[in-house]
């Protein structure tokens, strides 16, 4: 059976890599389960990095590591090193909140606050920055407009976050990760409570951020991981079973799990 | 197939007819208690009553010292209850979850849920009424927060569970701290929810005359000084509804009245918040 991927977008030239995150030897615990196991891999700068992989294979379980959310839940723990410009951000005095206002997050389903559309811009702001007015406003439209919902929404920038349709909040809560100017960000499943319209709209979203932004993407479409990343990884059962350009996971994979999973044999 | 079809269709006309029958049952229950609430108490209902003292026999009086009592001793209980309730239940929902203590906490709020208020009362007696020495509206307060509190308790850890928790993480996400993804994000997504729950314990505060038999007293007097005995409605209704005299009878009446009502008003306007809030 031949590949039904269509053209995997190459990799942007080596010379523009360099590495962001480096996880080394990461290994994850939910209690007992060992969720991940020895994994390494690099996010490299500006570029999009797509996890892959069945059910259960860790994927999540590895973006959640890199922003450290898994903190929020007792009895979960990883061990080894993950690396932020040089600086292990498993270690224990790190200041997490920093740490999360450098690497943002967007989730599954869209998550908007319970305020108003430009509050929920200029409230992470708040965290970080006092703005006068006038420049908050500025930031809120730069935002929204970074992530094409301005037109949409500018009329009724006092409405409530939650009155916008699934598409518009999820673009929402991507323009309010962008106002705070992280490095990183972490889509997981970005995509998957979306119509294919708004699929297609965070998809050529999550083009324009890179280059700008580091990002890995969690997703259980290939398609758009081959439409959407330079580099990708294919996880299976907690293991990095391999982790390459884009176009090559895809049409020459080295490993045959890889091979099976992206043909659609198995997954 | 007909014959399965029609067995259900008979079964559900029964079903549906005793629920509407649970219903009306109910409703008028409570049409006939406001009924004769306005039956005896309006007829009562004149600027005296929210001018004048309870006055004795043969006096023309009013229930300004109850209505200011019952207030006062309400505004106390939610000064003290609201704050515990809502804390308690904030602790429960956002760091105790299932922990040891919170089990605990948890299981003894359930029992002050339904703990009879007159075991409250004489609690609260034996606390601040003896080792004082004499009755006043604070320790009344103190009997009608023990009671309230537990009812906040339980509506603000319910509805903070309502909150999901990808709300949490993406506040989370932004670098934003726990006590303000807790203050900002958790308490404004069920806002309408806590209060609803505060409102309902204030109603409940408001009705109660047991505790306040033990610790509040009652006074015939006009005061505002929570530290000595302090009137109040339902105190006032026990009082004159055992009275021989038909003009506090009636006045016994007419508070019942007022009271219902502005416990009506209460829970009606929680309601309407509620569905205000929905909608935006």
């Amino acid at each position: 059976m031949s590949n039904e991927v269509n053209a995997p977008r190459p990799a942007k030239p080596p010379s523009a890599n360099k590495d962001k995150v480096i996880v080394r030897g990461l290994n994850f615990y939910y209690g007992e389960n060992h969720a991940l196991k020895e994994v390494t891999l690099s996010l490299f700068e500006g570029q999009v990095t797509a996890f892959i992989g069945p059910s259960g294979c860790g994927k999540s379980t590895l973006l959640r590591v890199l922003n450290r959310m898994y903190d929020l839940y007792p009895g979960q723990r990883a061990e080894g090193e993950v690396l932020l410009d040089g600086e292990n951000i498993l270690s224990k005095g790190l200041d997490l909140n920093l740490l999360r206002s450098r690497v943002g997050m967007v989730f599954q389903k869209p998550t908007p606050f319970p305020m108003t559309i430009y509050d929920n811009i200029a409230f992470g702001v708040r965290l970080y920055e006092k703005l006068p007015k006038s420049e908050m406003d500025g930031r809120v439209e730069s935002s929204l407009k970074r992530t094409a919902l301005w037109n949409e929404v500018k009329d009724k920038l006092n409405a409530s976050g939650l009155s916008l349709s699934g598409g518009q909040q999820q673009r929402l809560c991507i323009a309010r990760t962008v106002a705070i100017s992280p490095e990183v960000i972490l889509f997981d499943e970005p995509t998957s409570a979306l119509d294919p319209i708004s699929t297609a709209k965070i998809e050529e979203l999550l083009d324009e951020l890179s280059g700008e932004y580091t990002i890995a993407i969690v997703t259980h479409n290939m398609q758009q991981a081959a439409r959407v990343s330079h580099y990708t990884a294919f996880m299976y059962l907690g293991e990095m079973v391999e982790f390459n350009e884009t176009n090559t996971v895809f049409t020459s994979p080295r490993d045959k799990r890889t091979q099976d999973y992206v043909t659609g044999r198995f997954g | 197939m007909a014959g399965l079809y029609s067995g259900r269709k008979r079964r559900n006309i029964v079903w549906t007819g005793l629920a509407y029958a649970a219903t009306v049952l109910g409703l008028t229950m409570l049409m006939i208690i406001l009924a004769t609430l306005i039956w005896n108490g309006f007829g009562g209902l004149s600027l005296d009553v929210f001018t004048k003292n309870t006055a004795p026999p043969g006096v023309v009086g009013g229930l300004l010292n109850s209505i200011v009592g019952s207030i006062i001793t309400t505004v106390i209980g939610l000064a003290i209850g609201a704050p515990l309730g809502i804390l308690a239940g904030t602790y429960l929902a956002e760091y105790g979850r299932n922990t040891r203590l919170a089990v605990v906490v948890r299981f003894i709020n359930d029992i002050l849920l339904s703990a009879p208020s007159i075991v409250i009362g004489l609690f609260i007696y034996e606390l601040l009424v003896v080792p004082v020495g004499h009755f006043s509206a604070l320790a009344g307060g103190v009997a009608l927060a023990v009671l309230g509190a537990p009812i906040m308790v339980r509506t603000t850890e319910d509805m903070l569970n309502l909150v999901p928790n990808t709300l949490r993480e993406a506040a989370s996400a932004l670098g934003m701290p726990r006590s303000l993804v807790i203050r900002h994000v958790a308490y404004r997504a069920v806002r309408s929810g806590i209060i609803t729950g505060v409102l309902l314990a204030i109603a409940r505060m408001t009705g109660e005359t047991a505790p306040l038999i033990f610790t509040a007293l009652g006074n015939s007097l006009f005061s505002l000084d929570p530290r000595g005995p302090m009137s109040s409605l339902p105190l006032i209704i026990y009082e004159f509804a055992r009275s021989p005299y038909a003009e506090q009878q009636k006045l016994a009446w007419t508070g019942a009245l007022i009271l219902t009502f502005a416990v009506l008003a209460l829970s009606i306007s929680a309601r309407a918040l509620s569905a205000s809030s929905k909608q935006s």
